[in-house]
């Protein structure tokens, strides 16, 4: 099977995020990068089914700034046979990197037989890409899944919906499907691992290259602002039980009126 | 010059850290409160590569070169010293075997162990000879076909978990140097028996022991070298060793000051975080300009390994600083979080008992400072 994952690269969870100069953007200069960790349960996802399938191959694809590989890295040293880097800047909007993504899939020798997709990016939380890619390509998606089994030419996955219930789809290979939380165990990149991924094949490409121009571009970014500081929290001290129902009454009075969340 | 690491020791950095932080300190408190032997962590190491870092590829190891290893180290012991401890022991075992055995010999010693997670330790220090290591009283008597191996040894890491020895040894006491042996010794020959457990100060989850040879039979290929080059191999191992164990003290270093650091931004007084106060603000950056000149030491003398360079004033330079910085940084620490910092339902304390081993084991700093001023007054 030709295995195909869209990975992003984003931001480490512990970085404190500032606009940039102009507010188009974050500031990028010294971020540390890391895979999106949805992301890191569709390569897993992606090494399970080459697995249990000899003669695959899984490609990570991933669309954006090229200094810093670490997402792709990760990627095949987590054991991904080969990667394609599409070089664009690192706040295109959803629809150009679905094209590119698109693109880069197609230009490969190798036809898709499951292309896999975090749900979202952590950083900005479109929870878009993996549908307008399969959308473009004229394939079956499903998004959200916890649950995967293959049987032949067909996969059956499960997503979480409102209450925790699951809903079961079957789908037909191939297709797009973006993996959530609780779907596997991502398993670490070993050290071998990592030394075995510095002459593992990383083609690069330029989004001309796939297809992509700046009159895709459907959305921009026009300003990045710091949320508001949290004003300080009332506080109520100890008290008489005449003064408690006092009190009480006055703070539910406030949830209801001012904070409204009653 | 070039003072950046390669991405693929960025990435063995971060991968270690993530390890140091997801399988390391969610267990490190209570191992050290029971005494639990880090078993399960070294397994999961040794599978992801962590061990064995001085096996070269030809037999079955990752290749890695020392920058590699010191660079693991650090994060691995962000994560637990005492645990770091014990995964790093085969590296001090097995390096011997590295540097003073022929090729048979490595195939037959170290193949096994990338083959599966066993443990080795390293048996130089007896009861009445630490930092006076040519003094062994450890001998051998030639028995034919074989050697005749008699004595005790003393603080050794891993050493009731073991399945190998690397014993030094003398054919004479009188001879010293001269006379001393490097021995690979099967755990299960018999005549070797394992005193118990340790009860330590620190790094209590990693193994202690204290081991007996009574006539234990050595196959005569078991020799690294000849009779009496043992001296050389242990000196030799000791060079390549000591950056690795000064990685230790700096990553509990790191781990004090960023906890340190944590700590100062959170606790308030006179109104405001401690932060703010001078009197922490200097602490905190006296610990963060040690930490950076401990890590730059550690490097050259890992860099100056690999590139063969003779590396003893750089590498006892390292484990000296390193040490004595990684014991003043967790006392500092301990001091911010000032009484919580003395209760053991914080984390600081027990970084300060793990360090004070690093100024003692490896050579201590005393000893370090021996070596540096021998160089010096050459």
């Amino acid at each position: 099977m030709n295995i195909f994952v869209c990975v992003k690269q984003v931001p480490d969870t512990e970085t404190k995020v500032q606009p940039n100069g102009d507010g188009s953007f974050i500031e990028t200069s010294s971020i540390k990068w890391i895979m999106n960790p949805y992301d890191e349960f569709a390569v897993e996802q992606a090494l399970l089914v080459k697995a249990a399938n000899a003669g695959s191959t899984v490609t990570v694809v991933r669309v954006g700034g090229v200094k810093d590989t670490e997402a792709l890295r990760t990627a095949m040293a987590m054991g991904a046979d080969e990667a394609i880097l599409v070089e664009a800047e690192d706040n295109l909007d959803s629809y150009s990197i679905a094209k590119a993504l698109k693109g880069a899939i197609e230009k490969s020798d190798k036809t898709p037989d499951l292309i896999l997709a975090g749900k979202q990016g952590i950083d900005d939380d479109c929870l878009q890409v993996p549908q307008v890619l399969a959308e473009m390509m004229n394939l079956p998606s499903v998004a959200v899944i916890v649950g995967f089994e293959q049987n032949g030419e067909t996969v059956t996955v499960k997503r979480e919906i409102e209450g925790g219930a699951l809903e079961v789809y079957e789908v037909k290979t191939p297709c797009v499907l973006a993996t959530n939380k609780g779907i596997n165990t991502p398993r670490y990149a070993s050290l071998p691992g990592i030394m075995k991924a510095k002459r593992k094949p990383m083609q690069q490409l330029t989004l001309a290259d796939v297809g992509v121009s700046a009159d895709d571009r459907r959305v921009k970014y026009s300003d990045f602002q710091l949320p508001p500081e949290k004003p300080p929290g009332k506080k109520f001290d100890a008290m008489d039980e005449a003064e408690q129902q006092k009190v009480v009454s006055e703070v539910v009075g406030l949830l209801r009126t001012e904070a409204k969340v009653l | 010059m070039d003072f950046s690491l390669s991405p693929e020791q960025k990435e063995m950095y971060d991968l270690a850290i993530k390890f140091a932080k997801n399988e390391m300190i969610p267990f490190a408190a209570e191992y050290d409160e029971e005494g639990t032997f880090c078993e399960k962590q070294i397994k999961k190491a040794w599978e992801l590569g962590f061990v064995n870092t001085c096996i070269p590829e030809k037999f079955g190891g990752n290749g890695f070169t020392l920058l590699d290893a010191v660079t693991i180290g650090e994060a691995l012991s962000y994560g637990c010293m005492g645990m770091y401890t014990s995964i790093m022991c085969n590296d001090l075992a097995l390096t011997p075997i590295v540097v003073g055995g022929s090729d048979e010999q490595k195939e037959k010693f170290l193949r096994p162990f990338t083959e599966s997670p066993k443990l080795a330790s390293f048996c130089l220090t007896e009861p009445g000879n630490g930092s006076d290591a040519a003094g062994i009283k450890t001998t051998i008597k030639d028995g034919g076909d074989h050697w005749i191996l008699n004595g005790q040894k003393m603080w050794i890491t891993n050493g009731g978990y073991a399945d190998l020895f690397t014993v030094y040894c003398t054919t004479d006491p009188e001879l010293k140097h001269k006379g001393i042996c490097a021995l690979v010794v099967d755990a299960k020959s018999e005549g070797v028996s394992i005193g118990n457990k340790e009860d330590k100060m620190g790094q209590r989850t990693s193994d202690t022991r204290a081991i007996q040879f009574e006539n234990v039979k050595v196959p005569k290929e078991n020799m690294l070298g000849s009779p009496g080059d043992g001296w050389k191999i242990a000196m030799k191992t000791l060079d390549h060793s000591r950056p690795l164990v000064s990685s230790i003290a700096l990553g509990g270093s790191q781990r004090a000051l960023d906890l340190a650091s944590q700590y100062a931004k959170e606790r308030i007084q006179f109104n405001v975080p401690i932060a703010k106060h001078q009197a922490i603000q200097f602490m905190l950056a006296e610990m963060q300009m040690k930490i950076e000149a401990a890590r730059l030491l550690i490097q050259k003398a890992a860099w100056q390994a690999d590139q063969g360079i003779q590396n003893t004033i750089a590498a006892s330079s390292a484990k000296a600083f390193a040490a004595d910085t990684c014991m003043q940084i967790t006392t500092d620490a301990v001091q911010i979080y000032g009484g919580y910092g003395y209760s053991k339902e914080y984390p600081v304390e027990k970084l300060m008992r793990d360090a004070k081993l690093i100024q003692i084991y490896e050579g201590t700093s005393q000893i370090q400072r021996l070596v540096i001023s021998r160089e010096v007054l050459k």
